[in-house]
């Protein structure tokens, strides 16, 4: 079966759906960016460039709260590594032309929670590939618009905290957070993270409490796969 | 400072996506790999949240963001879209630092 009119036009009703989302998303993020002392350059840099929700958070998270710039990138790294998983599964769906050099590079830059969800979701292969570039453009475009208009409405806002903009970083890791919760693993794993991270904030340098949270899922999987062993 | 962490944080983080495409699976397809990468953005947006709610000046301190992250879970339990929760932490802290 080949992809029908209608079935891209459906590609391209949910892509753009995502897409309004990814607009009021970008904005906070260039809101909450600028409130944590990047300025417009650096954050729409983060957005074109990094352009991986999650991690350009976390960047500007750390960086808000005084941590280092070794820390800030360690965070945004540790977060982005989940696409490594989905380019590995893009990898099988696209065509062949699309995952080598030079096409590699642009496919590379879309590779994101989103277009992997958008393109792995569909059953036609060309339907897939429309799925993945359609999604990626459209949300990379409006991704970007949102990151400038919510940086320069940041700017406009004098200070940050009188508004509550302080709480607006952890409340975006709370809603990114929020689905990702739903097994008992992953609870549990939230669960010690926080606290782990709580118990050094007040003897580690800023940044070093997130990063050393990372060690946690890596002896929750030690500790099960010995247990099964 | 800032431009070094967001030049390497975004080429790195662009690397990683291209790598995925490039590299041979084989590594990434471990069950104990994808385990641990799977739970990898549990623990960092957990710890993210804890620390973005409390720290302060090198130690833990509580004020009108722990009220803003209370009203940002009760909009989430209602299913709130995500700009609606960030609004209403964001309201809610600014509401009580005018207030208290």
């Amino acid at each position: 079966m080949t992809g029908t009119g209608s079935d891209l036009r459906r590609v391209r009703r949910d892509a753009l759906g995502i897409g309004v989302y990814a607009l009021a998303f970008g904005a906070s993020f260039g809101t909450i960016s600028v409130a944590s002392g990047l300025d417009v350059l650096q954050t729409s840099v983060l957005s074109l460039v990094m352009f991986s929700g999650a991690s350009q958070f976390a960047l500007v998270g750390v960086v808000g709260s005084g941590g280092s710039a070794l820390a800030a990138v360690g965070a945004a790294l540790l977060l982005g590594a989940r696409n490594s998983f989905y380019g590995v599964r893009l990898a099988t769906l696209l065509p062949r032309r699309d995952v080598r050099a030079p096409r590699s590079l642009a496919t590379g830059q879309l590779v994101i929670d989103e277009t992997t969800a958008m393109a792995v979701g569909r059953d036609d292969v060309r339907e897939q590939r429309y799925a993945f570039w359609f999604t990626g453009a459209v949300l990379f475009v409006l991704w970007n618009v949102g990151t400038l208009a919510g940086a320069l409405f940041g700017r406009a806002v004098g200070d940050p905290a009188s508004l509550g903009l302080d709480a607006a970083a952890p409340a975006a890791f709370l809603a990114l957070l929020w689905p990702r919760l739903a097994d008992r693993t992953s609870r549990l794993v939230a669960a010690a993270a926080a606290v782990t991270a709580l118990a050094l904030v007040p003897v580690a340098p800023s940044g070093v409490p997130v990063l050393a949270a990372a060690a946690v899922p890596l002896l929750a999987v030690l500790d099960r796969s010995a247990v099964r062993s | 400072m800032i431009w070094g962490a967001v030049v390497v944080g975004s080429v790195g983080v662009y690397l990683l996506k291209l790598a995925g495409l490039s590299l041979p699976g084989r590594v990434l397809e471990r069950p104990a790999v994808r385990s641990v990468a799977a739970l990898l953005p549990v623990a960092l947006l957990s710890a993210l949240v804890a620390v973005g709610t409390v720290d302060g000046s090198g130690g833990i301190t509580l004020d009108a963001r722990v009220g803003g992250l209370a009203a940002a879970v009760v909009a989430l339990l209602l299913r709130a879209p995500f700009v609606v929760v960030l609004v209403v932490a964001t309201a809610t802290t600014g509401a009580l630092r005018a207030v208290g």
